[in-house]
């Protein structure tokens, strides 16, 4: 067993991006989620593993700094939350078409405009339809424990080297700032520039060789018969997403007549509910999706067929609802929750809706 | 005619080779118009590429603008970075590979418009990368608008009365708000419209190579450029309009030199 501690979420994304051996952070402060840079800073990796950390001027420059280093083949990261991601979204769109990996950790607030401090999952579209612009997709992994962001850090490494793609962890304040065990994972070193040359030498910016041609880190592609195949190799790179790259949990699920469908720390709050009704002998379960993007929709559709009704629970105006809408296809009812503005439901208001939404009485 | 060919012949041999094309220039034909000032900076950087040796280990970051394209023409490694972005993009490389040299290439809009807080605060951390600035005082890619850098009366398409005081603002003197950061190490402004310019702003290019590999500050270039199809006149025309009405609002020179500004008795000791 790791190291075991007691963390925030926010500092537990900044402990494993230096313990898996994450080459650069480059951020901008944004409440609710300072404490992943205060704690970089704070530890000072750069002695130690040797990690980059550097505060930019705003989000635009963090990301465009993820741009120019990802480009290098190094293994680097940013973190913001909502209002940040916004700006970010250029250099998201960038980094996307560049075919550039990284992993983004948006740490969501209420929206919109500067909106809230408070806890919200409102930026489910702009994380899971792109947010930039052009057709592209990031993989979302939405954590719904401390010890999810700390696991996901690594994760989120592995599959954007897999699919050479930015990877987002869309957390939201409540699982940035609560407190909770971790058993956090040994010390992996960083890449060594054997390994970099090994594992990007096909592509990245490490300086052109008398044995290669030149290497251009760009999205830039004049001719649109060329573009619109860069379009093709991105949308079956999203296909192969959701081949083999599909995450989610299921709590009770196997004799359930209802299934709620909630992800993060409104899968949290779900779990109870879940509790609440099976203790009154409604069968209800839990799906909880762990990628966002590529969506679940197998278990989905195989539930469709079988049971009353789902019902989503977000911090939002319903936004996840539609994926679910999409995949159950009118086979079953697909009804939302949720709360807005910072604002959490609790477990017996979930109930509630429930109740009154779906299972009657 | 057969004899001027042999006699021609006898001429056209490597020994009596006086100039030639770097090596790090690619053979092929650059896409900017006669006139234009960016082949000719294009070519300074290249033999200074060249001749210090560091082909292999300088990364260079285009624009957005018409100089997206220089990743075609100089035959290095390049990030390609969104308009503006080029010193963010710069500082991510140079930060995570401190071993390589760095440099940006930027057009006045991408450098003193869309990127002024990039360029102030890469500067302003004394990044250790160069900066190349084509000012020619319009935005040629897009067909010809104003520019932070267009003149006061300057006709453009989005000044077609000409620059008003009171409509656009004052051009901006970016150059010389760069000369006042700490962090700058070397700051010029050169032109390459006559043979002497050129030979004195390769200097220049060579010298803000060279300091970079010292890591002490950022080193800045400006060249100021004709864009004649901007500014709808023929190449000769462009370099009369330029010394007569750029230079005087940006003079050529250095502005800074020396390194970046020291800290002692400056620095708060923490507890």
């Amino acid at each position: 067993m790791g190291e075991l501690r007691l963390m925030k979420g926010n500092e537990v994304i900044a402990e494993a991006a230096i313990r898996c051996g994450c080459d650069g952070y480059f951020g901008y402060p944004i409440t609710p989620q300072s404490e992943v840079m205060e704690s970089l800073m704070a530890q000072r990796p750069w002695e130690t593993t040797g990690m980059v950390v550097l505060q930019a001027e705003s989000e635009i420059a963090s990301i465009h700094m993820v741009y120019g280093a990802a480009g290098c083949g190094k293994r680097v990261m940013t973190s913001s939350s909502s209002p940040g991601i916004s700006l970010m979204a250029e250099g998201i769109s960038y980094i996307a078409g560049s075919e550039l990996p990284c992993v983004i950790v948006n740490v969501q607030r209420g929206g919109p405009g500067l909106g809230t401090i408070q806890p919200s999952q409102a930026d489910y579209y702009q994380a899971t339809k792109g947010g930039g612009h052009g057709d592209y997709s990031l993989l979302v992994l939405a954590p719904a424990s401390v010890q999810e962001m700390h696991d996901f850090v690594a994760l989120g490494f592995d599959l954007a080297y897999k699919y050479r793609n930015p990877v987002m962890i869309l957390a939201d304040g409540v699982i940035g700032q609560m407190m909770e065990k971790v058993e956090l994972m040994d010390q992996r070193p960083r890449w060594t520039d054997e390994q970099v040359k090994e594992i990007t030498g096909s592509w990245a910016t490490l300086g052109k060789t008398k044995d290669r041609s030149k290497h251009v880190i760009t999205s830039l592609e004049m001719d649109s018969h060329i573009m619109e195949e860069n379009n093709l190799r991105l949308q079956a790179k999203y296909n192969k997403m959701k081949q083999e790259d599909v995450r989610y949990e299921t709590i009770l699920c196997e004799d359930a007549e209802y299934v709620l469908v909630a992800f993060g720390s409104a899968a949290r709050i779900c779990q109870k509910t879940v509790q609440l009704a099976r203790e009154k002998g409604h069968k209800v379960g839990l799906l909880r999706p762990i990628t966002l993007f590529p969506f679940p929709e197998k278990p989905i559709e195989e539930l469709a067929s079988r049971i009353k009704g789902f019902m989503t629970v977000e911090f939002n105006a319903g936004q996840m609802v539609h994926d679910v809408k999409l995949v159950v296809n009118g086979k079953t009812k697909v009804e939302y929750f949720g709360r807005m503005g910072g604002i959490l439901p609790s477990p017996d208001e979930v109930e509630q809706a429930l109740l009154q939404k779906l299972i009657g009485g | 005619m057969a004899e001027v060919a042999e006699r021609l012949k006898d001429i056209i041999k490597p020994e009596n080779l006086i100039y030639g094309k770097s090596p790090v220039l690619n053979n092929v034909t650059m896409h900017y118009c006669p006139g234009c000032s960016h082949g000719v900076v294009h070519k300074l950087i290249a033999e200074v590429i060249d001749e210090l040796g560091i082909q292999d280990k300088t990364i260079g970051v285009s624009p957005v603008g018409c100089a997206v394209f220089a990743y075609n023409y100089i035959d290095i490694d390049w990030s390609e970075a969104a308009h503006g972005r080029a010193p963010a993009v710069a500082t991510g490389i140079k930060r995570i590979m401190p071993e390589k040299t760095v440099f940006t290439y930027q057009g006045d809009g991408d450098l003193a418009a869309i990127g002024t807080a990039e360029t102030m605060h890469a500067i302003n951390r004394g990044e250790n990368i160069v900066m190349i600035f084509i000012n020619n005082a319009i935005y040629g890619m897009t067909g010809g608008q104003m520019a932070p850098t267009t003149l006061l009366g300057q006709v453009t398409s989005t000044t077609p009365y000409g620059r008003n005081v009171d409509l656009n603002g004052y051009p901006l003197k970016i150059t010389e708000l760069i000369a006042q950061l700490p962090g700058a190490a070397y700051v010029t402004r050169q032109s390459v419209h006559t043979a002497a310019a050129v030979r004195k702003a390769r200097k220049a290019i060579r010298k803000a190579f060279e300091l970079s590999q010292q890591n002490i500050g950022t080193c800045f270039v400006e060249v100021v450029s004709t864009c004649n199809s901007g500014w709808k006149m023929n190449p000769v025309e462009s370099n009369d309009w330029m010394v007569k009405h750029m230079f005087p609002l940006f003079p050529l020179g250095d502005l800074k030199d020396g390194g970046k500004d020291k800290t002692d008795g400056f620095n708060l000791q923490p507890q």
